[in-house]
């Protein structure tokens, strides 16, 4: 897995081509094109309602997008398309995990068993549909083994092995965010999508998320697209950054590039009054 | 004193049967917030599969020991059972899923009146008695105790032990409480939900046929309009246990027995219905979250 990684090869995971997504009257993306490539922290920005969250509901199938394809390479060459996948299959078959705004993880259930029912699939089918696990096949006990196995690691990855039999209900919040990540991880994914995995942390719980997502992509070779507003995260750790507002791409590039870029200054950073003038100057400059 | 032994194992019996027909309301209630109104229908159902096999077993075979028949009985009932209630979860309750709330509600009313009519229809408006299956009775210092009463408790107490494993400990049920408590995200780990609301009422229509066909096992006697009163005595079962908890149900179904009989040995058995629904009425107003549900706290 870890090969994976370092062979840092620049093909795109995930491919948007000319999405756009209509509500009514309101057009929410607008003829969205941009790319995720393997192996790579790629980051979502733009201010609130530029329609980031809603090209995430569009690629996981919680919308089906009013035009455009989306497009998901995986490893072994197997593609999907991901609008046309109602949503359990976007997990189970395209391999693409996604975590909340809100926080969703189910609270009664054990951290534990919140990392097992993410492996739902694999252990269904070993529990030959519950019969043989019934039956206490071998098979069946060796699966549930790995698949407790494979829940402790992102336990421990998360540092939350403590409190594995804790309902995570109990959890505090930055623990509960961590939690959500490792539950997708455990579905096994190529692609993890994060919306907003910072939002509401302290700085040590940031500080934290950051190394887990450093590590997920180092030791696991998952690719990441997340939604953020805290700069100092995107900064940080993405290697590749696209910029929304209404719903159109206005930058795509390192996050050096789209830090300096005046049309993402003026749009989503804001400008103090006087900084106008110099702003839309750039900008002029930069258009012609 | 005696006496009232006596009546705590007919209670205990009764409320078997209808803790194992409240469960199938807890847990449909729980996955999909529905109250299946047609459950008592079901039960009614697995009692006939039940009267039918036995006929069957009676006429073809010319008998059978009593074990085997009461075992090939609640088997094909539960097949026959469980088949029924995904074919009604398929046709009638899934394409309403996201409508209003009130929508399968009203539905599953429907269901129920088209299914007891079915039963009307096909096997006639008359009581339908069998002969006694199991009718040793054995008397330890004055109570007596029938093997049937034995019987059913030892069905009731195997298959919610089996169940419970099931809920608890299997893939199966981790993926039925995921998707109880959040059927989105269940669906966004992989999980079919659609799937797992169909297990869930199979599951819920297996017990309710064995339920039925003990039923029938311990009156001797079975008719098509049987499933509305226990349908809605095991419904206030479920509501007193609080819905949505399974061993709420269990629990409630046991009390709503034992009050019952109690109620006819003590007072005056015209009016143990009044006594039951009178129950339902209290619980609804003073702790309409049951006993062991948890109240429903909306965070703002």
């Amino acid at each position: 897995m870890s090969a994976m990684a370092s062979t840092m090869n620049n093909d795109a995971i995930l491919k948007v081509e000319h999405l756009s997504m209509r509500f009514g009257g309101l057009m929410a993306i607008n003829d969205l094109s941009f790319e995720v490539r393997r192996g790579e922290i790629t980051a979502l920005i733009g201010p609130n309602g530029a329609g980031k969250t809603t090209v995430f509901n569009c690629i996981t199938g919680f919308y089906k997008p009013t035009m455009g394809m989306i497009s998901m390479q995986q490893k072994d060459g197997k593609s999907f398309f991901l609008e046309r996948m109602a949503d359990f299959e976007v997990t189970r078959d395209a391999k693409v995990a996604r975590t909340f705004q809100n926080i969703r993880l189910f609270s009664g259930l054990t951290l534990l068993e919140n990392l097992l029912v993410a492996q739902h699939n694999a252990l269904m089918k070993a529990s030959g549909y519950t019969v043989l696990g019934l039956l206490g096949f071998k098979s069946y006990k060796d699966a549930s083994k790995e698949a407790t196995e494979k829940a402790r690691y992102w336990l421990e990855k998360a540092s939350l092995i403590d409190r594995a039999d804790d309902p995570a209900g109990d959890l505090p919040y930055g623990a509960q965010r961590r939690l959500e990540i490792a539950r997708a991880m455990c579905t096994g994914p190529e692609l993890l999508c994060l919306d907003e995995p910072a939002a509401g942390l302290n700085p040590r719980e940031s500080q934290e998320l950051n190394k887990l997502l450093r590590s997920i992509r180092a030791d696991n070779g998952t690719s990441l697209l997340l939604i953020e507003h805290d700069m100092s995260v995107v900064m940080e750790i993405s290697d590749h950054v696209v910029v929304l507002e209404y719903g159109q791409k206005i930058s795509d590039g390192d996050p050096a590039h789209v830090k300096n870029d005046p049309r993402v200054i003026a749009a989503y950073l804001g400008v103090d009054d006087d900084e106008v003038e110099t702003v839309r100057h750039e900008v002029e400059e930069g258009a012609n | 004193m005696e006496y009232f032994i006596q009546q705590l194992i007919n209670g205990l019996t009764l409320g078997s049967i209808y803790g194992l027909i409240a469960i199938g309301y807890t847990m449909v209630y729980g996955i999909i917030g529905m109250i299946n109104f047609a459950h008592g229908d079901i039960f009614m159902l697995g009692g006939f599969a039940g009267l039918i096999v036995y006929l069957l077993i009676m006429t073809v075979f010319g008998g059978a020991p009593i074990a085997v028949a009461l075992l090939c009985m609640l088997i094909v009932a539960m097949a026959a059972t469980s088949l029924w209630n995904w074919s009604i979860e398929r046709v009638a309750y899934r394409p309403l899923r996201g409508s209003f709330r009130l929508a399968p509600l009203i539905t599953a009313i429907g269901v129920s009146i088209a299914l007891s009519n079915f039963i009307q229809v096909t096997q006639g408006p008359r009581n339908k008695p069998i002969p006694q299956m199991v009718n040793s009775v054995y008397t330890i210092e004055g109570i007596s105790i029938s093997l049937k009463q034995i019987v059913i408790v030892i069905i009731t107490v195997a298959l919610l032990a089996a169940f419970w494993y099931i809920v608890e400990k299997t893939p199966l049920g981790r993926a039925q409480r995921a998707t109880e408590q959040d059927r989105k995200m269940a669906a966004l780990l992989g999980i079919d939900v659609d799937r797992t609301i169909s297990i869930t009422f199979v599951m819920g229509a297996a017990l309710a046929a064995v339920a039925g066909t003990m039923f029938l096992m311990y009156y001797g006697v079975i008719v098509f309009t049987d499933g509305f009163v226990p349908g809605v005595k095991a419904f206030t079962a479920a509501v007193l246990g609080g819905i949505g908890s399974l061993p709420g149900a269990v629990i409630g179904g046991l009390l709503i027995g034992l009050i019952e009989s109690l109620w006819s040995a003590y007072f005056t058995i015209a009016y143990k219905d009044v006594a039951t629904f009178a129950i339902l009425a209290f619980v609804l107003i003073f702790k309409p979250s049951g006993l062991l549900g948890r109240p429903e706290v909306e965070k703002v």
